[in-house]
């Protein structure tokens, strides 16, 4: 069947113009959005869209083609890792964190994700007129204490004012340096078939905490973010066997936007494998889990700020899972599933009722269903 | 998790599907008619653990793929007037109309507002007195009282500046309509729960009687499904057909009593249009005139939006359980959620949408479609099965 390249809009009745919709032109596609939308931020489909086709053709270099949540130099014979991240959370207090507590994990997280041991901060706020300066306070005294617990310092910043109405109170870009140890190689590349699937811990916990903030929802027993700087768990990761010639751990990915599915998707599609999932045997928390069946949401696409997922080479897999277990932000960590050579570029997931189901990226944002 | 683990235990899963093929003689087609019941199905794998024979088809009951693109042109209208805050329920943000969705109005400068609850509406309008809100009040019974009482607190507390655009839809019409076609297939239906939950399960008696169909109204959990597909079954092959509830532990016969009385107090039953399907005579609310001053409808110019449904997409022969979704080309090529040709792909409760979301790794015989996205895992699982830590699902 023929396939019109140029593609309509519905016609209406009485427009003498309207010629029958060429096939693939029923109602609209909606991909094409002349405006930026709320779903480009989401760190689904639609954000890799707008990567693709804005940034990429204009930025193309070999380092940022890896597409990895951080850059990896080489400079003089040292390996550094390097990346940035911005911070528009609303509320920007919630239970468990802050946007200044997120701002430093998020940045040292990506830092972490390459196995570097971050060093170095940058922080460039962009205030709106009329914020508390005790807000601010506020913000920036936990940004101390979190760089102080990360063992990170800030090093370099900036201050912007916006009028009124122009900004959502605060925002907050972090950029970050950190130095890779010889022999360290971990990149979403690297996933190879028979590698286990360790998770740190409950997902969902993050996201579903600001929504019930952002909502005014109220569910029974608090949801708590996650928020935390995961590169001391990638050290004892690292140090579960001192030999490097072991490259045990593959990859690393930290699950924030688009949580646990689009992540392992980003992996699989990267690494052209593909990864079978238990249902059962993925954390979540009951408090979580219900917020999410009331909303009709999925905990797996819901973000986290102190999870991370890794690759592991199943020789070495229980090993680390052992060493994790023994940390504090690992403790919940369990084995997932596995890397496959069949069914490349997709995660296929047995269901706790014993059926398998595809487990996609997320589109745009999740959407609360009707009923 | 209390009262969700029960309902999703793999061992009594397999002691029900067990039964099932111990009492089954003959080929049966079964339809759920709730969206819900159709994203559990696919969400959780439930039709692949039923006997090949036994086909599950899915329904009209996801109120944003019936919802007629000429009403979601009318919302789109509406949502870009000057001084108006639209509010909807958030899957209807992403359905397209002629001319974008409703995201992409909220990127123009548009004030489009998701809402959890209708009554929200309340708090918007007297918090934005120099604006009009406007609540797009879609949906089945289910989501009918709590729009209801959006209406009648409007009025009653004159907050005046608030309407509803309703497009209310009946389920009872719509099974009717389904029977009555000369290319129907199904011989049982799962019967809606939360709309049963509103209205009981009484007024289904005379459908089940005039068209010798067996009605199971079911719940949403994996194992409801599975249990209301039983009783479906065990009606068909003793040859009885009854109205049934499984869904005893949420609903009775005479369903919400309260809700039932504001319901009619602020709606009167009316002809509506079901995208896909077309005009159904008394298969919708409308506002009673009474609140005609918080009817958008009438309070903007909208009468004159008339559009067409697109001819190619086959959304309509779904709903009414005709076609699958992989009986149609564009399904996973051309039409994806990224890029919806029609309303069953938009809303995660459509039937593409919980395919292409959930099912797009199995091949169904002839469909062409799924071998174009994925030609190695539909091939791999065909002959293999899906294996975890070398375990065979």
């Amino acid at each position: 069947m023929a396939i019109s390249g140029d593609v309509k809009g519905e016609e209406k009745v009485g427009d003498e113009a309207a010629i029958s919709p060429a096939f693939g032109s029923c109602p609209l596609p909606i991909f094409e959005h002349k405006q930026i939308v709320l779903g480009h931020g989401s760190g689904g489909k639609l954000t890799a869209d707008l990567i693709a086709k804005v940034f990429l053709p204009a930025f193309k270099n070999p380092i940022l083609d890896k597409l990895d949540d951080q850059a990896v130099l080489t400079i003089n014979g040292a390996r550094l890792a390097f990346t940035t991240d911005s911070f528009v959370v609303s509320p920007i207090f919630f239970p468990g964190g802050d946007i200044g507590r997120l701002a430093v994990h998020g940045t040292v997280n990506d830092l972490a994700m390459s196995g570097a041991r971050p060093l170095y901060l940058s922080a460039a706020f962009i205030l709106e007129e009329g914020l508390a300066v005790d807000d601010l306070r506020r913000v920036v005294e936990s940004m101390r204490a979190a760089a102080e617990e990360a063992g990170v310092q800030f090093v370099t910043g900036d201050t912007k004012v916006v009028n009124r109405g122009k900004g959502d109170q605060i925002f907050i870009t972090t950029t970050g340096i950190g130095v890779i140890d010889g022999g360290v190689n971990i990149s979403a590349d690297r996933a190879r078939p028979g590698d286990q699937i360790i998770l740190s811990g409950y997902v969902g916990d993050h996201g579903m905490a600001i929504m019930s903030q952002r909502e005014n929802l109220e569910f029974e027993g608090a949801i708590e973010s996650d928020c935390a700087s995961l590169h001391g768990l990638v050290a004892d990761m690292l140090a579960t066997s001192p030999a490097i010639e072991m490259d045990f751990l593959h990859c690393l990915r930290d699950p924030t936007r688009g949580g646990v599915a689009t992540t392992l998707n980003e992996i699989a599609t990267r690494a052209g494998v593909g990864m079978t999932l238990r249902e059962q045997l993925i954390p979540v928390r009951d408090s979580v889990k219900g917020a999410c069946e009331v909303l009709g949401l999925d905990p797996l696409y819901v973000a986290n700020e102190g999870k991370l997922l890794a690759i592991v080479s199943s020789e070495m897999a229980e090993a680390v899972l052992k060493k994790m277990q023994q940390h504090q932000l690992g403790r919940h960590a369990v084995i997932i599933g596995e890397v496959v050579g069949n069914h490349p570029g997709m995660v296929l997931m047995k269901t706790e009722i014993g059926g398998t189901r595809v487990l996609d990226v997320m589109f745009g944002e999740q959407l609360p269903r009707i009923c | 998790m209390k009262y969700l683990d029960e309902y999703r235990d793999e061992k009594v899963a397999r002691k029900i599907v067990d039964e099932i093929r111990r009492i089954q003689t003959k080929p049966w087609v079964i339809m759920e008619v709730c969206g819900g019941q159709t994203h559990s199905i696919v969400k959780n794998g439930l039709d692949h653990l039923l006997p090949e024979d036994v086909e599950l088809v899915h329904g009209p009951g996801c109120p944003v793929c019936v919802t007629p693109l000429e009403m979601i042109d009318k919302a789109h209208a509406i949502a870009r007037s000057q001084n108006v805050i639209f509010c909807s329920f958030g899957d209807m943000l992403r359905v397209p109309g002629s001319d974008g969705d409703l995201f992409t109005i909220k990127s123009q400068g548009g004030d489009v507002r998701i809402v959890y609850s209708p009554l929200d509406c309340l708090k918007i309008a007297r918090a934005n007195p120099t604006k009009h809100v406007v609540f797009f009040a879609i949906g089945f019974e289910t989501t009918a009282p709590a729009n209801a009482m959006l209406a009648w607190r409007a009025r009653e507390e004159q907050v005046t500046n608030l309407s509803l655009l309703v497009s209310h839809v009946l389920v009872p019409p719509a099974l009717e309509a389904i029977l009555q076609s000369p290319e129907n297939r199904v011989q049982g239906f799962l019967g809606p729960g939360h709309v049963c939950a509103v209205m009981g399960y009484s007024e289904y008696d005379p459908i089940s009687v005039r068209f010798n169909v067996p009605i199971v109204v079911t719940g949403f959990e994996p194992l409801d499904i599975l249990h209301g597909t039983l009783m479906t079954i065990q009606q068909l092959e003793e040859g009885r057909s009854t109205v049934e509830n499984q869904y005893s532990r949420v609903l009775d016969r005479v369903g919400n009593l309260p809700a039932q009385t504001l319901i009619n107090k602020v709606f009167e039953v009316s002809d509506r249009k079901w995208r896909g399907i077309g005009n159904i005579p008394m298969s919708g609310y409308r506002l009673r005139d009474e609140f005609a001053r918080h009817d958008a409808e009438k309070l903007f110019n909208v009468a004159a939006i008339a559009t067409l449904e697109p001819e190619i997409c086959i959304s309509g022969e779904i709903l009414r359980g005709i076609k699958k979704p992989h009986d149609c080309p564009a399904f996973g090529t051309l039409c994806s959620p990224q890029h919806p040709l029609g309303a069953t792909m938009v809303s995660a409760e459509g039937a593409c949408a919980a395919y292409y979301a959930y099912g797009r790794h199995l091949t169904p015989p002839g469909a062409e479609g799924l071998h174009k996205i994925v030609p190695s895992a539909s091939a791999h699982i065909a002959a293999n099965g899906i294996s975890i830590n070398g375990e065979r699902a």
